[in-house]
């Protein structure tokens, strides 16, 4: 057969009868389409044969409107499309039945294309060539185009109805395994027969565009739910609390490193003492002066002791010396240890520390006023330390905890939305399989 | 690319020209008669008629002309087979470096493969199990299906004969790259072709056929 360069080659064959009606019949394939089932009875009938033999003829069957209607010429990413067949599939789960349709799409140049909805979520599926390194139904994740998709369900996969020409031997009752992974908005699917394996990789798809695409008019509806490859619409606006979350975190961490830099952490003043009782020595005494430098900032405050199962009380009082203006702190120091029939134990710290904040520099003494217990002629020996501008590392977790409140409010949506998606597969958590039954 | 044939050459059935794409075909068809006529030097011997050609809507003809692997091809060639599945087209591409390379097209699917020779040991086709796998030319395929088909027609130049052929067995094997190979088993031991599936766009096809309305 030798086509003459530039006639054009007709994809239609026309004047064709069903067999089992007498329906006039297009085949719009040009050729490659393998069974044709009859609008107007229903038989499917088998497209290679140039008498269109009765593959299975029709008795009682189901009607399906499609909502797109078969022979519609759309448009889809820039390449025409012809609406050629389509077959609705049910699997059956606990005893529902739940029902998708595909469409069929042709075009002469690019093959076959397939348009799924179910309840309103619309994917544009590719027949797969390549085929994923692991077998259908063995693994819970399989690896492909560079992403892992989780497997989502597996169930029998039954035509229920068909409509018009498809490029593979189309039975209404035949029956397939099907095993659906996810990685959204990716849908990558294998329906195996005991002959061989079919993979496709559907993409879910605004079914609004499709309707423009494929003119179908008043026949779209709403989506119902969550579907399985269905993109998380909460993923784009956690991630951008994610992001401001990271830069923030990254914003403190950079002035956390900056103020350990800058902290002058100078040791202002160090004095030891003795709280002799035995002596009288209880009153009150007034340090040697000391300098605090620099900005307004805080001191940090250590005090060491030799306490024995003893206690001691602290009155202490940064007196900032040409103002006269003080702080006034009191500390309480215990430190009691010994055995019982559960072993040694010891109760409070021979050791305190502590901060005052937003002291202002200046020429500071420090006036201490040890108490005790009267009876007790043990002396205690105490230290004081006193920094100047230590660093505030309390400041930086509490921020930390502002910023992470957002991020984690963002989350809730997003894990409901995949808690509704999950709770629709074979992986549901128990709970939420109680609510399905509910419905 | 074209290689006009040296002298004329007629068809021994009918006395119209002979035209060949590629000098060193073993086989062509008349395009006026349809006889189908196996080359024995110069000359030509006319083994049979080729059957009415199934109707099938592939865009590619003979004389296309594409780009695979960075070099340009002609098509020169076709076998034609019936499966299972419906049927599928082998083109016989001559490639610019001097080798034939096969351009598939099942149901518009299309895949490029070069016969890869000097295999030890390849498996016969019909006993092949879906998803074993395999190694060849340091890539591994898995068996993706099995299948006898019948060749229903030839056109133009093949680089062997296939007038004496029947029904064989073929596997087709795939991976996760997009790699294909198949296993012909029309000769013993079997004929292994690898390869790639290709996008129709990717092979910048010239020439093709066109579709009313398309």
């Amino acid at each position: 057969m030798v086509i003459a360069a530039g006639t054009p080659v007709q994809t239609k064959a026309a004047g064709l009868n069903c067999p089992s009606c007498g329906a006039s019949l297009t085949l719009s394939t040009a050729g490659w389409s393998v069974t044709i089932a009859c609008p107007t009875c229903g038989a499917v009938l088998d497209a290679q044969d140039p008498n269109l033999r009765i593959l299975q003829r029709q008795q009682e069957r189901i009607v399906v409107q499609p909502r797109i209607a078969m022979g519609t010429r759309g448009n889809w990413k820039g390449l025409p499309w012809d609406v050629v067949g389509c077959q609705q599939v049910t699997i059956t789960v606990e005893g529902t039945d739940y029902s998708w349709m595909e469409y069929v799409c042709f075009n002469p140049f690019h093959g076959f294309m397939y348009l799924t909805d179910y309840q309103g979520h619309w994917n544009v599926v590719e027949k797969l060539k390549r085929r994923p390194e692991e077998d259908a139904g063995t693994k819970d994740a399989i690896a492909f185009n560079g992403l892992t998709f989780k497997h989502f369900q597996s169930a029998s996969a039954v035509t229920t109805f068909a409509l018009g020409e498809f490029p593979w031997e189309v039975n209404v009752g035949d029956t397939v395994r099907a095993h659906d992974y996810i990685s959204p908005p990716f849908l990558l699917s294998a329906e195996s027969t005991d002959a061989e394996t079919t993979w496709s990789l559907g993409v879910y798809t605004d079914g609004k565009a499709l309707a423009r695409a494929f003119n179908m008019g008043g026949n779209l509806r709403s989506p119902v739910g969550v579907f399985a490859n269905e993109p998380n619409p909460h993923i784009a606006s956690a991630g951008t609390v994610g992001r401001t979350f990271r830069y923030l975190f990254l914003a403190l961490v950079v002035m956390l490193v900056a103020n350990v830099a800058m902290a002058r952490k100078d040791t202002v003043f160090s004095g030891q003492f003795d709280f002799d009782r035995s002596k009288g020595d209880t009153t009150a005494f007034v340090t040697d002066p000391f300098e605090l430098k620099g900005r307004i900032s805080n001191i940090d405050v250590r005090i060491q002791t030799d306490l024995e199962n003893d206690w001691m009380y602290l009155n202490l009082a940064f007196i900032e010396e040409t103002t006269g203006q003080a702080l006034d702190v009191g500390r309480q120091l215990s430190y009691y240890h010994g055995q019982d029939s559960d072993g040694s134990w010891t109760e409070g710290s021979r050791n305190d520390h502590f901060r005052l904040g937003a002291v202002p520099s200046g020429q500071y003494i420090l006036r201490v006023a040890p108490e005790g217990d009267a009876i007790s002629t043990q002396p205690v020996r105490y230290k004081l330390i006193v920094k100047r501008d230590v660093p505030q590392y309390l400041f930086y977790f509490l921020a930390l905890l502002a910023l992470a409140i957002p991020a984690m409010l963002s989350y809730a949506p997003r894990a409901s939305f995949e808690q509704r998606r999950w709770a629709e597969s074979d992986h549901a958590p128990v709970s939420s399989s109680s609510d399905d039954e509910d419905e | 690319m074209t290689v006009p044939a040296t002298g004329s050459t007629a068809c021994p059935n009918c006395g119209a020209a002979i035209r060949f794409r590629w000098a060193q075909a073993a086989q062509t068809t008349c395009d006026f008669c349809k006889s189908l006529l196996v080359r024995h030097g110069l000359d030509l011997e006319k083994v049979g008629t080729q059957a009415e050609f199934p109707q099938t809507g592939s865009p590619i003809q003979l004389g296309v002309e594409g780009t695979w692997r960075q070099r340009n091809f002609m098509v020169v060639g076709r076998v034609s087979y019936q499966w299972q599945g419906g049927r599928w087209n082998e083109w016989h591409c001559r490639v610019s470096d001097g080798t034939s390379a096969w351009l598939s097209d099942a149901q518009l699917e299309y895949a490029m493969t070069a016969q890869l020779e000097g295999q030890r040991d390849l498996p016969d086709p019909q006993a092949l199990n879906v998803n074993t796998k395999f190694q060849w030319g340091g890539v591994t395929y898995r068996v993706a299906n099995v299948t006898p088909a019948v060749y229903i027609g030839t056109e133009g130049e093949l680089p062997f004969t296939t007038y004496d052929k029947a029904e064989y067995w073929f596997a087709d094997l795939q991976n996760v790259d997009g790699k294909l190979a198949t296993l012909d088993g029309s000769e013993s031991p079997p004929l292994l072709y690898v390869g790639e599936y290709v996008e129709f766009n990717d092979l910048a096809l010239k020439g093709l056929r066109e579709f009313e309305g398309w």
